[in-house]
This record gives structure tokens, sequence and C-alpha cells, in this order.
């Protein structure tokens, strides 16, 4: 192999309440890649996410990033956790938020300054939020949060993103604008990692698949594994209804 | 006002204070009700630690009721583990238990102590000025006040080096936990402070007020601020002046300190969930109305666009056009010329040129949902603010 492992997961299992919903999960994930994981509802997209940063506990396994545990390397991964899990009514505003995702470097205690609030200014600039970055957060559109979550992904200026659903309630202008910038930080030399919905879409804006419903079914290349033998494995024999939602 | 008044009125503002801090976060976190189980559940903590240390201001004695107070939460959290049943209900099952558990060793053992049910649930400021603190021989005041300032501090001072991690973990725990800020640990921070918070009010202001100033200051400001450091600033400064004001209301009707600050807290709640600018009542009603208005205004411009015939643009013949009463037929077409968006030559309305073209623009903002174009139009009209 000449290319570095930027995820790698041995034996994963997670469960809640002793049911388990990720089941011996061995993954590989090669630096450099832009990888869709796709899987039907319960599937465990965004359990793998969430016990690969530690936000869960899993029973079993265990994860390395660069070949170290995840809270040695927390400097390199940044996260987007599914847009419906915070609370847009939150008294903040847009540039507030992205200001959260210097915190991981500020540390404890200490404040982001000067130096933070420019790269969040750039970061809003990048994703063409700058103009709202002093609105309240419920006062943005769907699209325009989304879009201030992937700005705080930016700042981290991480090596490896992981995305849950970044595509998820967006009109298209943003989907594109997104997946831009997505591809950009792929030719950066950045692995991306992209929990995805839409079926359609993964020849187009992915490289690299890994197929999960509570077991791993495949993971590798797009055109070498993205065929109907692997969605049906994954989805039984229904996955064309899938496709069509 | 003689020094006991003015005692009162400053620890009953301090009181506040130190409520209407962790109470910002509890609203926020929606975990209102978790103040009112710790409030009520420390009290077998503090009859034990009565027991312990003889003495109703030891700082034993606040440590182990709040003690109480963190184990009632990991209680509740246990039994909402389960599954079996939802937060709400688990919060009813565990205080009522600790809190009966409390009330029993008060009546059995009551004779002898200086406690009561009354003055658990109400408090006893008035008295709070005779319990005084003597440092080598020489009164420095009510012990309260020491209490409950001690208190405050180390709550200031906590929020000044926490509020980064309590922002974060309030607001995203999932982000919060994987760049290494513990939400758990957060979380039971917090909790200690609410549950000694708590402990040291409690002396003077009972388990009821208590809640009521952790949760009206803070929802109040809530409805009048998008920023959390001003929601805290509003939460300390409506805590105080309900707490001095309702001093006062106490001291003109003879009536309990402790009801009338409570009392004074609802009023604020209600007249600012009146009259707050943007989320109040009247002002959501008002925006509603006008937004009735402008979705008329903008079926009026859409026809005014399809339709070329003159008849179907004759004045008085709009109202049976477009079905209209007559009072909302003037009011649009008042709405309308005001705006410069039409004109009415011989009784017959047409698009001015910028009238049609907000109305492509509105159009094709409804189609397709791109907030990018009307940008400059949210200012004038409320249709399109969400």
């Amino acid at each position: 192999m000449d290319k570095k492992l930027a995820v790698q997961i041995d034996d994963l299992t997670v469960a809640y309440n002793y049911k388990p919903v990720l089941w011996d999960i061995d993954l590989e994930i090669p630096e450099g890649v832009l990888m869709a994981i796709v899987g039907p509802n319960g599937a465990g997209k965004s359990t793998l996410i969430k016990a690969v940063l530690g936000i869960l506990k899993p029973i079993a396994g265990s994860v390395s990033i660069y070949g170290k545990p995840y809270d040695k390397q927390r400097s390199l991964v940044a996260y987007v956790p599914q847009k419906g899990s915070v609370d847009w009514d939150f008294p903040t505003t847009a540039l507030d938020v992205i200001l959260m995702g210097t915190y991981g470097s500020l540390g404890w205690i200490k404040r982001p300054g000067l130096k933070e609030k420019k790269t969040a200014l750039e970061a809003l600039e990048k994703v063409g939020m700058l103009p709202f970055k002093d609105r309240q957060i419920s006062q943005l559109s769907g699209g325009q949060q989304q879009r201030i979550f992937l700005a705080r992904a930016l700042v981290q200026d991480a090596s490896i993103y992981f995305m849950d659903e970044p595509f998820q309630g967006v009109d298209a202008t943003t989907e594109i604008a997104i997946i831009n910038i997505l591809k950009e930080l792929r030719k950066a030399g950045k692995t991306v990692i992209v929990v995805h919905h839409d079926l359609q879409t993964v020849p187009e804006y992915f490289d690299w698949v890994t197929f999960l419903n509570v077991k791993k079914i495949a993971t590798g290349p797009v055109k070498d594994i993205f065929n109907d033998d692997n969605l049906t494995k994954t989805y039984g024999i229904n996955y064309k209804v899938s496709i069509q939602e | 006002m003689n020094s006991a008044q003015i005692e009162i009125q400053l620890i009953a503002s301090l009181v506040a204070i130190a409520c209407a801090i962790p109470g910002t976060f509890l609203v926020l976190r929606k975990m209102a009700m978790i103040s009112d189980a710790i409030s009520h559940s420390i009290l077998p903590g503090i009859v034990v630690g009565f027991f312990i240390t003889q003495d109703l201001n030891s700082p034993l004695l606040i440590l182990l009721a709040a003690l109480t107070g963190v184990i009632t939460v990991v209680l509740v959290e246990r039994i909402q583990k389960t599954g079996l049943v939802k937060e709400d209900t688990a919060i009813g099952l565990v205080f009522p238990a600790l809190f009966s558990i409390g009330v029993i060793m008060i009546a059995k053992n009551a004779n002898d102590v200086h406690l009561d049910v009354d003055a658990v649930l109400l408090g006893e400021l008035a008295f709070a000025p005779f319990d005084r603190l003597f440092i080598a021989g020489t009164d420095v005041g009510p012990k309260s006040l020491w209490i409950i300032g001690s208190i405050l501090l180390v709550t200031i001072g906590l929020l000044f080096a926490f509020f980064k991690e309590l922002k974060i973990s309030t607001f995203d725990a999932g982000l919060a936990a994987s760049l290494g800020f513990s939400p758990a640990l957060i979380h039971y921070g917090l909790m200690s402070v609410a549950s000694i918070t708590t402990v040291g009010a409690f002396d003077a202001v009972g388990a009821i007020l208590v809640v009521a100033l952790m949760i009206a200051p803070a929802a109040s400001a809530y409805l009048l601020t998008t920023d959390l450091k001003k929601m805290l600033v509003l939460s300390i400064i409506f805590g105080v002046i309900s707490a001095i004001s309702g001093y006062w209301m106490a001291h003109w009707l003879d009536a309990s300190i402790a009801g009338s600050i409570t009392t004074m807290l609802g009023l604020l709640f209600f007249n600012i969930y009146l009259f707050a600018p943007s989320k109040g009542l009247i002002a959501v009603m008002y925006r509603e109305k006008q937004q009735r208005t402008e979705v008329s205004l903008l079926t009026f411009l859409l026809h005014l666009k399809n339709h070329s015939e003159e008849n179907e643009r004759h004045v008085n013949h709009l109202q049976e056009h477009i079905n209209w009463q007559k009072v909302r037929a003037k009011t649009v077409l008042d709405l309308a010329l005001k705006n410069n968006m039409i004109d009415i030559n011989k009784k017959i309305v047409s698009l001015t040129i910028k009238g049609d073209e907000f109305t492509s623009q509105a159009i094709d903002y409804i189609i397709t949902n791109e907030d990018t174009q009307i940008e400059d139009m949210k200012d004038d009209f409320f249709l399109f603010r969400g």
C-alpha cells in the first residue's frame, strides 16, 4: 500500500442498551479520499462517526487516527454534527458559532481573541456567509445554517473532516457550494468522510464509499464497488425505492 | 431604611444574582424542572447535615446538601436511561421521595431543631439579619449574607473561567465532546453549582422561591435578547429588580417577602411576554397581521401582472375579482400606492416598473427559495423574514 491510513477502525462494536447498532466494524480509510458512508436509516452511520470521535463509548474495538488514539489526535479532526442535533434558537450569532471551531485549539479556559476572530471571518467569507455574521442563528435558512456548520469545521483546520449529513435540508445552490468546498479540501490533501443519503449523487460527488448496515458491507473506490450488488446487500431488495426518495 | 432592611435587600439581591447565573444555563438546556427537583430533594441533605454539624450555616452542611442535589440529578438520569419512563416522569418520581424523607426526618426530630417545613418552603428572609457572624468578637454582618456572598463569588469565578465551555456544551454537546470538553464534566459542574446555590439560598428564600429566581429571570431575558452574555446580564438585572421591589411590596402589604418577590418575578415575566419587541405576544400578533397584509399585496400585484385586460384591473371590480372584503381591498390598495408599486389611471390599476420588478423578484423567491435575491427586500417587508 502506498498511501497512509487516515483512519483505522478495528472490531468496533457499539450498543445502545445492549442492542448492538454497529457490529464488529473493520474499516480502513486512506488519506486524501472524499468518502461517503451510505446505508438505510438506523444503519449506524452517525453512530460510527460518533464512536470514532469519542462521543459514544464503544463496547469493543479500537479506533486510530494516523496510528494513534483519537484523544491524542483531536487537533487533526474536525466534526460537523447533524444540523438537527442543536437548538437553533440558542442566543448566539453566526460568527460566534464559527468561533466555536477554534475552541479545541484554545483548550480549557482561554478565550478566542483577534486571531481566532480573523480565522472565523475568513471561513464565513469562504462559505459566502460574511454578510450574515451578526445574524442570530434562528434567522438563517436551513442552507445557511448548514454553511455555518461547515465554516465552523473549516476553522478547525484539520486533516480529517467528519460530516453528518451536511446536505440535509439544503437548497440546490448550497449543495453545490458545499460539495465544491469538500472537493477543494480533498485537493488540499485532506480526508473527508460524509454520511450521505442521496445515492444518486454518490458517483458524482465522492471517490470512495462505505456501505454500512449495522455491519460493514463493503468499502472501496466508488468506481469499483458502487454497484447493484452492494446496494442490494445494504438496502435489501428495496434499494431502488430508496433511490427514488 | 434601617440597617436590617438594607441587609435583607442585599441578601435577596445576592441570592437573585447567584440564582440567575446557573438559571440561565438551565433554561437554555431545557432543564428548568431539574432546579425544582434539586431545591426539594436537598432537604434530607440539610437535615442530615444539621444532625452532624448542629449549625444551619456550616459549610459542611451546605456541601452535604448540595451532594443530595447532585444525587437527585444522577437518580433522575438513571431512571430516565432505563427507557421505561421519560425525563419529566423521572423527576416527578425522584424529588418527592427525597423531599418526603426530609419532611419525616424533621417531624421526628423537629422538637429541638430550628427547622420547620414552612421555613423550608418559603424561607425566613425577615429573620436573616438576626443570625449574625462574629469574627474575633466583632459583628461582621448576617451569616446568610456571607454564605450567599461566598457562593456568588465562586459562581462568578467559574462563569468567567468556563464561559466558553458552558456555551459550547450547552449549544452543541457533540462538538464539545469531539473537541475534548467533556459535556458530562460540565453538566455535573453546572449541577453542583446549581445545588450549592440552592442550598445557600434555601435558608433565606425557601425551596419554592429558589426555583422562581433561577427560572423566571432567565426566561424573561430569553425573550429579549439573542446574545448569551446579554441574556446573563438581563437575568441578573431582572432578579435584582424583583428581589428589591418584592421586598418593598411585602413591606407595604405586610406580607411574606418570599411570596412578594415571587409575585414580582411573575409580573415581570408576564409583562415581558406581552411587550417584548420581537418575541412578545403583541409583537408576534402585529407581525402576523402585517404578513397577512403583505401576502394580500403580493396576491394583488400578481393578479395585475397576470391580467392585461382592463375589466380585471378596475378599482371597483377588484373586490369581486380577488374575492376580498372592502376594508382589506382598500388597505392593500393604499399599501401598494404608498410603495409606488401601482398607478391608478381613470380607475384602472396598473403596475409601475418598481411594482413589476418587485413582483417578479418575490415570485422568484417563492419558487426557488433562494435567499440571496431578497436580502434587501427583507428590511421593508415582514413576509420574507422566515
